[in-house]
């Protein structure tokens, strides 16, 4: 059940992604959607649920795209199972920590994905840091808004269902 | 493996899944030689690998070698450690011969010189006990030895024989204390007796008061008593002590080691005293 769930949402998140690919910061994607939920499994469900979902994620985003097959794959594997790890050893319960921790994860993602790139003569490092840094801190909005929005979403249902049983009453 | 396991094992599992990815990189990442990653990375370590097991197989098979050589090495050691023991047996028998052929020649030589008709004898054993200095020569009475013929050695006078018989003969060395020899300081001519002490060294006695010795004097015998011929060296004067003018104590080293005779010659010539009793008889 869960695992159709991390399923659905890497795909939905694939979906959106591809849809929102025109907001653009210096040539990347200042939010990537993908890790957003790589980390938010990761943070809810520990490092063997993260590091799988961030391996699936990671090759299915990669043959999608024109690279190197695996690149992705493996840094979000990386960063998803230190982002279980994080979820499992601390408490991250608020969002000043979410933020902290999704934007850390992508500034990791980020350097693992250019330094692996640099390494193996697929792309010059030249001055990546302000899209690293916008792209850090749109994954850490997104992903403590989507927190938030799943936090509530039971508790606004509920409220919902008991103000049409007041109604019909 | 259960789910369950699989969350035991997050780090083996994460270890796994990154190595995946590294190879799956590998695979499709060329080196800078154009050779890709992955055969180039495989290789490297395969290399690696040979590289260890060569070593390995180096390292046994030069140990095996080594402890190989080194069990040869043990043998042979031993085998030249006897070979050397063996030699330096030899290196003594041939040293001791040697030793004896030069103390031979150097009684031949003092044989020529004196012109005197001796015979050589070899000590064959010493005193039996230690209140008396004699030793015994290997040749007596069936080679014409007598009671009290004078026993040298190239460095001097060594005793008289006291009992000879057929095949051996004792001889009271100088030194013994009731040995004595007429002497003769040779730088003064001052003449005296030498007396044995018993303790390795003589007494030079009777020595006139108006005599001129010194320390380091050469004293030889004087012939006087028809034992000894004139003239051989008894020893050197090592202290004189005077009480007045007169000489208290005169002290006389032999010239003869005679804790290291092996060859000795036997003086046949009687001396012209010996000769004259000899005669009167």
């Amino acid at each position: 059940m869960r695992a159709a769930g991390v399923t659905l949402a890497i795909i939905l998140a694939l979906v959106l992604q591809t849809t929102l690919s025109r907001f653009l910061v210096r040539g990347t994607f200042a939010v990537d959607l993908v890790l957003v939920v790589v980390v938010y499994v990761a943070l809810m469900s520990g490092p063997v649920t993260g590091l799988l979902t961030g391996t699936v994620a990671g090759l299915i985003q990669d043959t999608l795209s024109t690279g190197v097959i695996g690149i992705g794959g493996l840094a979000k594997t990386v960063v998803g199972f230190l982002a279980g790890i994080i979820g499992t050893q601390f408490i991250v319960a608020r969002p000043l920590p979410r933020f902290l921790v999704f934007f850390s994860a992508t500034v990791l993602h980020q350097t693992i994905t250019i330094g692996l790139g640099v390494v193996l003569g697929l792309r010059t490092l030249g001055s990546p840091y302000a899209g690293v840094a916008g792209q850090a801190l749109g994954n850490a909005v997104v992903g403590v808004a989507a927190f938030q929005l799943v936090e509530l979403l039971p508790g606004a249902v509920e409220r919902r269902k008991m103000a049409r049983t007041r109604l019909r009453r | 493996m259960s789910i369950l396991d699989i969350r035991q094992h997050a780090g083996y599992l994460f270890l796994a899944v990154t190595l995946g990815h590294v190879i799956l990189i590998s695979a499709q990442v060329n080196s800078r030689s154009g050779v890709p990653v992955l055969e180039a990375v495989t290789f490297g370590l395969f290399a690696e690998v040979q590289r260890g097991s060569s070593a390995g197989v180096t390292g046994v098979s030069g140990f095996w070698h080594r402890y190989g050589s080194l069990r040869s090495v043990e043998r042979e050691n031993a085998e030249l450690k006897q070979q050397l023991e063996t030699v330096q047996v030899e290196l003594q028998e041939q040293r001791a011969l040697a030793d004896r052929a030069r103390g031979l020649q150097e009684l031949l030589d003092l044989r020529d010189r004196s012109k005197l008709k001796t015979i050589a004898a070899e000590v064959i054993a010493l005193s039996a006990s230690p209140d008396f200095q004699t030793l015994t020569l290997d040749k007596g009475t069936n080679y014409a030895l007598r009671t009290d013929m004078a026993v040298i050695a190239n460095d001097g006078v060594v005793g008289r024989i006291v009992v000879p018989s057929g095949r051996a003969a004792k001889v009271q060395l100088l030194i013994d204390r009731n040995a004595a020899a007429g002497a003769l300081v040779e730088r003064s001519r001052a003449q005296g007796v030498v007396k044995g002490t018993g303790d390795g060294r003589l007494q030079l006695e009777f020595v006139s008061e108006a005599a001129d010795v010194a320390v380091g004097d050469l004293v030889v015998t004087s012939g006087i008593e028809g034992i000894f011929p004139k003239g051989f060296t008894i020893g050197r004067v090592e202290v004189v002590e005077k009480t007045g003018p007169a000489y208290k104590r005169i002290t006389v080293k032999p010239a003869v080691d005679f804790s290291r005779l092996e060859e000795v010659l036997v003086v046949l010539t009687p001396t012209p005293a010996r000769e004259a009793e000899e005669s009167r008889e």
